[in-house]
């Protein structure tokens, strides 16, 4: 392959895997089986280590194949792995057609900010929480924007184009609920994609190259790889094509030098070069030549950035609450507030510990969640954890016969479990309030627990004038939320589950054999 | 024009047009009421046979699926599609039953023939697993999704006691003729589940039936629109830990099948029996009284099919 030809191949190659990921997030009809998502997330790098420490194995080493490419070829991740970094690349090139960058120019490294901004990473996974890493991990913040806020938007489409085929009584495509948008949980990805598209609009692969917690640490390994992007000064015109194509800023046109530290490995200056005098070349020279210091220009529009983003903020958070979550209709029993001690962490998620250990947010298990019961949490693992998906039995309940999340799961936060050790899995217990039920406060029926539990671990029994109440027996029980969903006690419902701190396993229901009587008789 | 505005206002366009076609009025043209059709029967039983021989006899001896379903009309049958499990747990309607349905009545010539649930579980697992949408497409049939509030929309009953409105999927609304299709099990909450209780399966907002008088929103609901026909699926039949159920040991196989056009006099008919007395059924009696059928059944002209050995 002739070096010319190298931005071709990146640009074929990160669009088909951006596609591929993309689908993954997006797919509201569980079309993409979940065995694709092992294939397409391998080489994501903070998931693969997180996997490679929870579960040493070949199929959680990609992080391993990221470090030996780019010790051989650069920060190659940035331009063909990683889906934000692909993003950002679609954003530049949109401003690019709109005429708003007409061209990039050299920019000096921001060491003060990305050092800093990897060293809070450090300090903050030393301390053992995964906060700051999870809010900066690139991979996982692409999909918190596509699942929490693409996803939606996808659906609604989605709905509008069904409600149209169905005048004509076509119903291949079906209408669904949108998912279930609130402030708390959208706020972190739209901040972020905000400011991802903002930067890359205006800056190119600014955020890569001086927040990127991925870029920085890829970027101490590519000054030294084996093949480095740099100009042949003898047949250099210095016409300075290359660093107005350079979309990290790093080549230094008057020095003729590349800062490597930086150089995403996108190939736009070979592709430009008339000369052909940029491109890969073994690591003669030094690499410390790039960071000499040169001309230092100041830039208004980056205050100008952060002053928007700040607007941007303020104005999310005006959004009320309200606006888009679904009426309840309050007794005075639901509004009580029940004594939930811990929040419900996935099956398959071992422990609390382990699940907030390990999740980076990526949101995944969220979008492949056929019954949308994993959500975003706010607080419910405290400050640290927020956006780590928590099972929300107010929205809806974990379907039994069901371990998508597990499948999909790149840290291994989410192991990957069997039906059957599914069913047996306790994420929690449950806990019955009989003062706030209906058969107890209304005398009526009711039975909406009992009737959604799969293991009878609620149980209708005789109560009194013929009417039935909830009996609960938690060594059956496995946590799946069923009878919150169901219970009509709005908002504090008078059945509820109490997560597990570890997971645990629940006793197999009792199955007695029926009775079988037939009758030849026709009955009435 | 600037690009940018272009883009923005066809989005916005796009979103008002397709905003615009979803609010369509789909108020069902009346059509002339089925109470004027002289059946032979009131009510037709058949047992010992299999799920779909049985429906084709029954519905022969009531003069033919032509006598509820005119050319051209759209049909909506509505079976329990509630859970995600096998026919064998009957959890759900007996999805032979529903397909031997679905193609009578395309042979009596429905323009369409509808099949939706507002399914307890996940909806496409739901249809999935209870086999009825493989039968139902196979059948000619179409599955609608019946677990997207967007399909329901609110009607009123004022002939209700507790339950004045309901948001009711749009096309118990707009179809010509309705079909209901319970299968019959226990219920830990309705003591029994049969025909009046498998219409929750067509209102959004079941929620308020739970908190406000189960017995009597049941009840309430037959004011609303009562279905042409109903058939009771008691093939399998789940004598315990219902509506879910939680292995095959809840069923009993009992090959049985209830025909008739009274959802009370069905439905106390199908407590006879599932082996308990209907007046435990307290929706049964208050439906009575609210004029929507009698449990009365001895004074009905009930015909009685056994077949096989």
């Amino acid at each position: 392959m002739k070096q010319k030809h190298l931005k071709i191949f990146r640009v074929v190659f990160s669009l088909l895997l951006l596609l591929g990921i993309t689908s993954l997030f997006v797919d509201f009809r569980e079309l993409i089986p979940t065995a694709w998502a092992d294939r397409l997330l391998f080489l994501q790098f903070v998931p693969s280590v997180i996997q490679f420490i929870t579960v040493p194995a070949v199929l959680s080493a990609g992080f391993i194949i990221i470090l030996v490419l780019t010790a051989l070829f650069g920060r190659v991740y940035c331009s063909f792995i990683c889906p934000l970094g692909i993003f950002q690349d679609i954003v530049s090139w949109i401003s690019k057609k709109a005429k708003v960058i007409k061209r990039y120019k050299f920019r000096k490294a921001l060491n003060y900010l990305r050092y800093p901004v990897l060293a809070l990473v450090v300090i903050s996974l030393l301390f053992g929480s995964m906060f700051v890493l999870n809010l900066l991990d690139p991979y996982s913040s692409f999909g918190r924007i596509f699942s929490d806020i693409v996803r939606p938007g996808i659906i609604a489409a989605n709905n509008g184009l069904a409600s149209l085929f169905e005048k004509f009584d076509m119903y291949f495509l079906y209408r669904l609920n949108l998912d279930l948008v609130t402030w708390k949980t959208v706020f972190i990805p739209a901040v972020l994609v905000i400011a991802v598209v903002v930067l890359a609009f205006y800056y190119g692969r600014l955020y890569c190259n001086a927040i990127c917690p991925v870029g920085t640490v890829l970027g101490f390994l590519s000054r030294f790889s084996v093949f480095r992007i740099r100009m042949d000064k003898a047949t250099c015109t210095k016409c300075g094509k290359c660093a107005f194509a350079c979309k990290s800023t790093c080549i230094n046109i008057k020095t003729q030098e590349v800062d490597n530290s930086r150089c995403v490995a996108c190939y736009n200056c070979i592709d430009v070069c008339p000369e052909n005098s940029i491109k890969y070349m073994t690591g003669k020279g030094s690499a410390k030549a790039a960071f000499k210091p040169v001309a230092v220009t100041t830039d208004d529009s980056k205050r100008e950035f952060i002053g928007k983003t700040l607007v941007y903020a303020v104005a999310l958070t005006g959004l009320s609450e309200k606006v888009f979550s679904a009426e309840t209709e309050d007794r005075p029993a639901g509004k009580i507030k029940n004594p939930k001690k811990y929040p419900v962490t996935p099956p398959g998620s071992v422990s609390i510990r382990h699940f907030t250990d390990r999740c980076t947010a990526c949101h995944l298990c969220i979008s492949v969640c056929p019954t949308k019961t994993l959500q975003p949490s706010f607080l419910e693992y405290g400050f640290t954890g927020m956006s780590q998906p928590h099972m929300d039995y107010g929205i809806e309940y974990c379907n039994f016969e069901c371990t998508k999340c597990g499948e999909v799961c790149p840290t291994g936060a989410i192991l990957p479990i069997t039906v059957e050790e599914k069913k047996l899995e306790q994420l929690g217990k449950v806990n019955f309030v009989k003062t706030k039920c209906i058969v107890y406060t209304d005398n009526t029926s009711c039975g909406s627990c009992s009737e959604h539990c799969p293991t009878q671990a609620v149980k209708m029994v005789p109560y009194k004038d013929d009417l039935t109440i909830p009996e609960t027996d938690t060594d059956i029980c496995i946590g799946c939320g069923a009878c919150e969903f169901a219970c009509p006690v709005k908002p504090h419902t008078a059945i509820f589950v109490d997560g597990n701190t570890v997971h645990q396993v629940a006793k197999a229901p009792k199955v007695e054999e029926l009775k079988q009587e037939s009758s030849d008789d026709f009955l009435f | 024009m600037k690009r940018r505005d272009f883009i923005r206002n066809s989005v916005g366009f796009g979103v008002l047009s397709s905003a615009a076609l979803s609010m369509g009025n789909f108020d069902r043209l009346m059509a002339e009421e089925t109470d004027a059709l002289q059946l032979p029967y009131d009510m037709v039983a058949i047992k010992g046979g299999e799920a779909a021989e049985m429906f084709e006899k029954g519905i022969a001896s009531l003069g033919g699926m032509k006598q509820f379903v005119k050319p051209n009309q759209t049909v909506v049958v509505k079976p329990n599609i509630g859970w995600d499990s096998a026919p064998e747990r009957a959890a759900n309607t007996n999805p032979l039953l529903v397909a031997a349905i679905v193609e009578s009545c395309k042979r009596a010539g429905a323009k369409a023939v509808y099949v939706f649930d507002n399914t307890c579980a996940e909806g496409v697992r739901c249809y999935k697993m209870s086999g009825i949408e493989d039968a139902v497409k196979k059948a000619g049939g179409t599955m609608v999704s019946g677990r997207t509030e967007g399909y329901y929309q609110e009607v009123s009953l004022p002939n209700a006691k507790r339950l004045k409105t309901a948001r009711v999927h749009e096309l118990i609304i707009k179809s010509d003729v309705f079909i209901n299709v319970p299968v019959l099990k226990n219920h830990g909450g309705s003591t029994l589940s049969v025909a009046m209780k498998n219409m929750m399966g067509v209102v959004w907002d079941r929620e308020f039936w739970h908190s406000n008088d189960l017995h009597q929103c049941i009840a309430d609901f037959t004011t609303y629109r009562k279905p042409d026909l109903n058939v009771i699926d008691a093939y399998r039949v789940m004598k315990r830990n219902g509506p879910r159920g939680v292995s095959v040991a809840d069923v009993a196989t009992m090959k049985y099948q209830i025909i008739g056009k009274d959802i009370v006099a069905i439905d106390t008919a199908a407590a006879k029996v599932f082996g308990i007395d209907p007046k435990q059924v307290k929706h049964i009696a208050l439906a009575e009284q609210l004029g929507s059928g009698t449990t009365n059944i001895d004074g009905l002209k009930v015909n009685r099919i056994s077949m096989g050995a």
